[in-house]
């Protein structure tokens, strides 16, 4: 007699064929038999946050640091909208998630029952596939597309939705070795003839420039993007969310572009001649105006394996549909194979117009001052943990400086939500890369408006031993909210100011975490020291910062990349 | 311009409110939409009229691509194609009315498919135009009730959108 298994018993099944070690969640009547489950087991690991749109956070963050599928599990009705934030956060940086919800029953579906919603939905538009699972004898399969999806092409969340009696029904369990979708096939190679013209371009450019985004980061290829800007003696710079796959610390990087890009890494850009764009799409927040981006003359090589990316903002003159390690690697062989060569005379004279622009120091800030500079914490973080610290941020100023002032050399260490631009992010998240990277550093880089929209989440960390150090840039301001009103809002700072702060030190302790308060510009470095020397314990440094800091350079919406706001 | 794009997709639930919300979360512009099953049961067919700049067709097409139930797609109008569509029009007719309406039809090639005393209701297809046509042909004071299907279209001769 064949033996059959409950939903339940099939869906823990996959996830630990799939070899899955956590996943983060929040039980609920839908999800019942599933806990039930997991509680019976011991190959998975739950990790219990204290509200969905961590768990999703903390799957993603897991995802991130480790190149893992990360996977939430959340019950119907609320707990799946509340994991919408996180979902929608991991669409839009395109990370592999699976994210299983519980769904009432299928004879409920429609009657409007308790903690029912429209899960496929309301999730359709952040996700990158869903599925409601009907039928028991389709669970399994089910849960191998979502994984399949989720990690292959242009990875992202896939949800799977499952009506609670579809748990407790029996089938027999099959999980099959692949997945052939025949509507899903993504193209990973490069084509030849588009490669070659890319290879013609690229020898002939007199002022090129190399701009890589996320892309790298998620397709591995740091290592292949290193030997390619290495071989041409190009500069180079990143995304937002690119940093890390290729080394800060290194003299051809001119820093990250974009809004709060670096002023020789903008004008580069602008002035460029021949563009190769990997794994990077122009965004709003990297190119500003499309059309001041425009108005100057250069070709445009575009590396990227979503071809909805290629062209949608701007004009590409050659695009190239493939991963970028794919294509890379071929380039990096037709290179080396090349009789011609780059005309290094022509080269080094626009090496010495970059040098130009950055020798404009456009990160300079007064080191000097009596108050704490957000950008020294930064600073003294970076030397402290010899830029070897996995760095999570929340959305703001803080955001921006840890970008600019901790120098990422590896991939993979920067963790942060650069498309939906989510507060609350980073401490959940940090929790994921901790159990990702066990005995690794790991700073969560906060603001005291951001933190407090998932702090929550310090009783996780200490129910699970995380001792993630937490870096609050406290300026008592949403700090950019701040800048723009005062840039554009003829200083009203309309509810910028948040008033009535906790004690965050007390917080910290109260939740049995270590909590210290630092005002004095020389006192931050022996903080951060003993931070990292309590390395079994969470501690969480308030620091009270100057509060008329802003973050330059800075490229105001609407404006082109060499309209800069320097300091 | 206006294009037509026909698809072939997964005959599965939700799929069809993927396009559409595709179409509004993006704001692109859906002129008809009309779909139904193939004869491979498994698989759907969809034709989209939609007008827009060559750039936000590009969009549109790769954005659909994207979708995992969207198995083939092309675009009928890059080479020639037929279009029809099918409107069913309401229309008042009394007295001398009925033999003019009836005059109309048959210059349109249309059918009376039910009559009454007072009304006729009347079938047409063509292309989109010819029933634009029709409705600018016919005095708008007796149009009672109309319904139409969305363009339908094939690729001519050779070309086949087929797995």
């Amino acid at each position: 007699m064949s033996t059959e298994l409950t939903g339940a018993e099939i869906t823990i099944r996959c996830l630990q064929e799939e070899g899955v070690n956590h996943i983060f969640g929040y039980p609920g009547g839908a999800v019942l038999f599933l806990y039930d489950e997991l509680f019976k087991q011991d190959k998975i690991k739950h990790i219990l946050v204290r509200h969905e749109q961590a768990a999703v956070h903390a799957a993603d963050g897991y995802a991130r640091s480790s190149n893992q599928v990360g996977v939430a599990l959340v019950t119907s009705g609320p707990g799946v909208t509340n994991a919408v934030t996180g979902i929608a956060t991991a669409f839009m940086d395109s990370i592999p998630l699976v994210i299983i919800s519980g769904q009432v029953p299928t004879a409920a579906i429609g009657q409007d029952a308790f903690q029912e919603v429209d899960t496929v939905g309301i999730t359709r538009p952040c996700v990158k596939h869903n599925f409601l699972v009907k039928d028991v004898t389709e669970l399994a399969a089910t849960i191998k597309k979502a994984f399949y999806i989720a990690s292959t092409g242009r990875p992202g969340p896939v949800l799977v939705d499952i009506p609670k009696d579809v748990t407790q029904q029996k089938a027999e369990f099959n999980y099959p070795a692949s997945v052939s979708l025949r509507s899903y096939n993504p193209v990973v190679t490069g084509d030849m003839q588009q490669i070659k013209q890319a290879m013609q371009m690229i020898l002939k450019a007199k002022r090129p420039m190399i701009y890589f985004g996320g892309g790298v980061i998620l397709d591995n290829a740091a290592a292949e993007l290193t030997e390619f800007v290495k071989m041409l003696n190009f500069p180079c710079t990143s995304t937002l969310m690119g940093l890390g796959g290729y080394p800060s610390t290194d003299r051809q990087f001119v820093g990250m572009l974009g809004m709060h890009g670096t002023y020789e890494a903008n004008m580069a850009m602008q002035y460029c001649d021949v563009l190769i764009a990997i794994g990077a799409r122009f965004d709003d927040r990297v190119i500003g105006n499309p059309k001041h981006f425009c108005n100057e003359e250069r070709k445009i090589i575009h590396i990227d394996i979503d071809p909805s990316s290629i062209s949608k903002r701007v004009e590409v003159d050659i695009p190239i549909v493939g991963s970028v390690t794919a294509v890379l690697n071929e380039l990096n062989m037709l290179l080396k194979a090349s009789r011609e060569t780059i005309d290094s005379g022509v080269l080094s004279k626009w090496w010495e117009q970059v040098e130009l622009w950055r020798a404009r120091d456009c990160l300079k800030y007064d080191r000097a001052a009596s108050i704490i500079k957000p950008q020294m914490v930064v600073e003294k973080l970076y030397e402290i943990t010899n830029g070897d610290a996995f760095i999570t941020s929340d959305v703001g100023q803080h955001q921006m400086w840890a970008a600019q002032f901790y120098k990422f050399d590896k991939p993979r260490r920067w963790i942060n939500s650069g498309g939906l631009g989510t507060m609350g992010f980073g401490l959940p998240a940090a929790m994921g890369v901790q159990l990702a990277n066990p005995g690794s550093m790991v700073a969560c880089i906060t603001g005291e408006a951001s933190i407090q929209m998932c702090i929550q989440e310090l009783s996780t960390c200490k129910q699970h031993d995380l001792p993630v150090k937490i870096i609050n840039l406290n300026n008592r301001y949403m700090g950019m909210v701040r800048q723009w009103q005062e840039f554009f809002h003829g200083n009203r700072y309309a509810e910028s100011y948040v008033d009535a702060l906790p004690d965050f030190v007390k917080l910290a302790e109260s939740y049995g975490h270590v909590g210290m308060r630092i005002d004095k510009p020389g006192d931050v470095e022996g903080a951060l020291k003993e931070a990292f020397e309590l390395s079994d314990r969470l501690v969480f440094i308030d620091f009270i910062t100057d509060q008329t800091e802003n973050v330059f350079p800075m490229v105001p919406g609407g404006k082109g990349l060499s309209e800069m706001i320097l300091v | 311009m206006r294009h037509i794009i026909s698809l072939l997709m997964e005959n599965e639930a939700g799929a069809l409110s993927r396009v559409a919300g595709l179409f509004s979360a993006r704001g692109y512009n859906i002129e008809s939409l009309s779909v139904a099953p193939t004869e491979d049961p498994t698989l759907s067919r969809m034709t989209l009229a939609t007008t827009g700049s060559e750039a936000v067709v590009e969009q549109i097409i790769k954005q659909l691509n994207k979708l995992i139930e969207v198995v083939k797609l092309i675009d009928l109008s890059d080479e020639g194609y037929v279009e029809r569509e099918l409107m069913l029009v309401k229309l008042r007719a009394v007295d001398e009315e009925r033999e003019e309406i009836k005059r109309l039809v048959d210059i349109f090639r249309g059918n009376i498919i039910d009559v009454t005393n007072k009304i006729y209701t009347i079938e047409l297809t063509g292309t989109q135009s010819k029933l634009d046509g029709f409705l600018q042909a016919i005095d708008r004071n007796l149009i009672l009730e109309i319904a139409r299907t969305g363009v339908s279209g094939l690729g001519r001769g050779e070309r086949i959108l087929k797995l």
